[in-house]
């Protein structure tokens, strides 16, 4: 009865309830749509980031990334290399010569990572020639180099020009190779365009004297979920080498999901307090319009739980109305653009250059809707409180007296 | 054994600038089945006396028994609790909750004392047969009458078996042929039920069926006629 009584008392003034539902469900329409679109941009990112850039997992010398050593190479880089090749829960693997150094051209000289890679298994993991955009990609010449666009852009090289790359062999000494650039590549992010760049592992190898070798072996697996698993399996199977997840690697990207599903809960929250000014506002003019009501109430004999009981009842049903319905058409909004894809180049010109993409797949998963859920409930319940001791503070003779 | 009695009963409201002495030194006895209006001019103290005698409010002095009860010295849930078992209440207006039916409304007090959905069924059909209203279960109080609102609340009243009932001016706001509908009604349940009733009024023709007339001026009783 107490619920049946709350129940119909929310439909009392069907214009004030509307308004409230109506602000709820369209917060909260809001904040999940915002939620899942946070989550879009955060997981291409670093899919990107994972994909064409760190890879599932990495291996190399436990010592190579104190000073790049050219003389730390994996030990038995190639029979690795082989095992990796033929294992089932690999999609790909791509062995790398790596170097750090200088890249020359007649004007410019800047600092520069070289990539020496083997083209067809460089590009089967991170797909290094879709990424050329003007130019080709390596084919049986000598000599070649793919370079960013920005640092093509600082040191004024065009395809064909001339660059020379400097640096210490396996034995310090220093050695300098010519390369003809071959092809020109953009990311999404710009920051390591400018630093990286590629070349054959055949060529690197023979300028740092470590033919056959690798300093690097990046893979990915066909099940991004079992990357830790597998990962704790190469770590060992090779305990001369060291083997990293992506998460090992880039740490950042890891900080990067976990401060951002605080920072979109954080938002979340916002609205919610909004909100909660709201139904706090609704209810307790609910109360003070019913005076009378609730001192003749307590008058025949309802007890004072039974009273916050239904205050309270009163106050999460009009919660509960407008929850499911922010929700369904914040999932609906979701799912649409979650595979339509949302264009949002024309929104901010110079987004990409932040790393990030120009077109937003968002998504929210089902843990996200339950947790927003369960914070909705809180708010509610939270928002009763102040309308249901007001009507607790009133006395029933006072009440009746008005009359 | 009376049903109530007060001892010395006195209400002082503290005023801003003089105290009001609303009721002073009423000693009062009722007993099962009186039929007794409660009269006096504007001021007299008639709702401030049943409202302390229903235990709606506490006196500044003296005592009320309700059945040997002294419920001046029930904290504020015991009272609500005492007041659904052993009061029931008809106001001037307000009695209803509006969003119920005529039927729940009186069904309310019984779901309250946690009844027995057989038990509530059948006392709820009898009672609002029993006042008239047997054709109007399911409507709401904004689909009846100001008399019909009132017999669904002395129906609410008898639904929980009160030992009493008490009724502030029930009829101050119905036409005069509602007024004595009413009364009558009020009336035969007192004499075919042997429900007690007290309550005030200024209507002359409601005192007129009144067994026993008290007279409130400036607080004190100033007659208490039983008629025969
Ligand atoms: N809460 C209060 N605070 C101060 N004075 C009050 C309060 N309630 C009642 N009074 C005063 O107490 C006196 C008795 O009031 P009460 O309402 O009991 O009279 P009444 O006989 O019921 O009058 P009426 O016929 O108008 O209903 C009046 O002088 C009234 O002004
Ligand atoms: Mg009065």
């Amino acid at each position: 009865m107490i619920l049946l009584i709350a129940w119909r008392n929310v439909w009392r003034n069907p214009l004030r309830s509307m308004l409230v539902i109506t602000a709820v469900a369209l917060g909260l329409w809001a904040g999940a749509f915002v939620m899942g679109y946070s989550i879009g941009i955060i997981n291409q990112r670093l899919q990107t980031a994972i994909e064409k850039e760190v890879s599932h997992f990495q291996i190399h010398h436990p010592k190579f990334s104190e000073d790049f050593d050219p003389a730390l190479v994996i030990p038995q880089g190639g029979v690795k290399l082989g095992h990796l090749r033929s294992d089932s829960y690999v999609k790909a693997v791509s062995p790398r010569v790596i170097a750090v150094g200088m890249a020359a051209s007649a004007k410019q000289s800047a600092a520069a990572r070289v990539f020496g890679v083997m083209p067809a298994r460089e590009q089967s993991v991170t797909g290094l020639q879709d990424k050329v955009v003007e130019g080709e990609y390596f084919n049986d010449k000598k000599n070649r180099i793919i370079i960013g666009r920005k640092l093509a852009d600082k040191l004024n090289v065009k395809l064909r020009s001339k660059v020379v790359l400097t640096f210490q062999n396996k034995d310090k000494d220093i050695v300098a190779g010519a390369f003809r650039v071959i092809g020109i590549y953009e990311t999404t992010n710009p920051g390591y365009d400018e630093m990286n760049l590629f070349v054959k592992a055949l060529d690197l190898g023979e300028l740092l004297q470590v033919p056959g070798q690798f300093h690097e072996i990046a893979g990915l697996l066909h099940d991004p979920e079992l990357v830790e698993p597998f990962a704790d399996v190469l770590k060992a199977k090779y305990k001369e080498s060291l083997t990293e997840t992506w998460r090992e690697v880039s740490p950042e990207l890891g900080l990067m999901v976990d401060s951002f599903n605080q920072y979109i809960y954080i938002f979340m929250i916002i609205i919610l307090l909004a909100l909660s000014f709201g139904i706090v506002n609704t209810m307790l003019m609910a109360v003070l319009e019913r005076v009378r009501e609730i001192g003749m109430l307590m008058a025949v004999g309802m007890n004072r739980r039974k009273l916050f009981a239904m205050i309270f009842f009163e106050t999460i049903m009009l919660v509960m109305v407008a929850a499911p319905v922010g929700l369904l058409l914040a999932f609906s909004t979701i799912s649409y653009f979650g595979t339509q894809g949302m264009d949002i180049s024309g929104m901010y010109s110079g987004h990409e250059s932040l790393g990030f993409e120009t077109f937003i797949y968002p998504k929210l998963e089902g843990i996200y809707y339950l947790r927003i859920m369960i914070l909705v409930i809180i708010t509610a319940v939270l928002a009763s409180i102040y309308p249901a001791v007001t009507a607790l503070k009133l006395n029933p003779v006072e009440a009746i007296r008005k009359i | 054994m009376a049903v109530i009695e007060t001892k010395n009963v006195h209400k002082t409201y503290n005023h801003a600038v003089v105290p009001v002495h609303a009721v002073v030194g009423v000693d009062l006895k009722i007993e099962k089945g009186e039929f007794t209006a409660i009269v006096g001019p504007s001021g007299s103290g008639k709702t401030t006396l049943l409202n302390m005698i229903g235990g709606l409010d506490k006196p500044t002095e003296g005592s009320v028994m309700v059945n040997n009860v002294d419920i001046s010295s029930l904290s504020r849930n015991e009272l609500i609790d005492f007041r659904l078992e052993h009061i029931g209440f008809v106001f001037q207006a307000y009695n209803l909750i509006p969003v119920l039916t005529a039927r729940e409304n009186v069904e309310f007090v019984m779901l309250l004392q946690k009844q027995s959905k057989e038990d509530r069924d059948s006392r709820v059909t009898a009672l609002l047969e029993e006042v008239g209203l047997s054709d109007k279960t399911d409507k709401r109080p904004s689909e009846l009458s100001g008399g019909q609102q009132q017999r669904v609340a002395v129906a609410r009243a008898l639904a929980s078996k009160p030992d009493f009932v008490l009724a502030d001016e029930p009829t101050a706001n119905l036409d005069s042929k509602s007024a004595e509908n009413l009364l009558d009604m009020m009336a035969r349940l007192n004499q075919d039920e042997q429900m007690t009733f007290i309550f005030s009024t200024h209507d002359q023709r409601v005192i007129d069926k009144a067994k026993r007339v008290i007279t409130l001026v400036d607080g004190r009783i100033d007659s208490d006629i039983v008629k025969e």
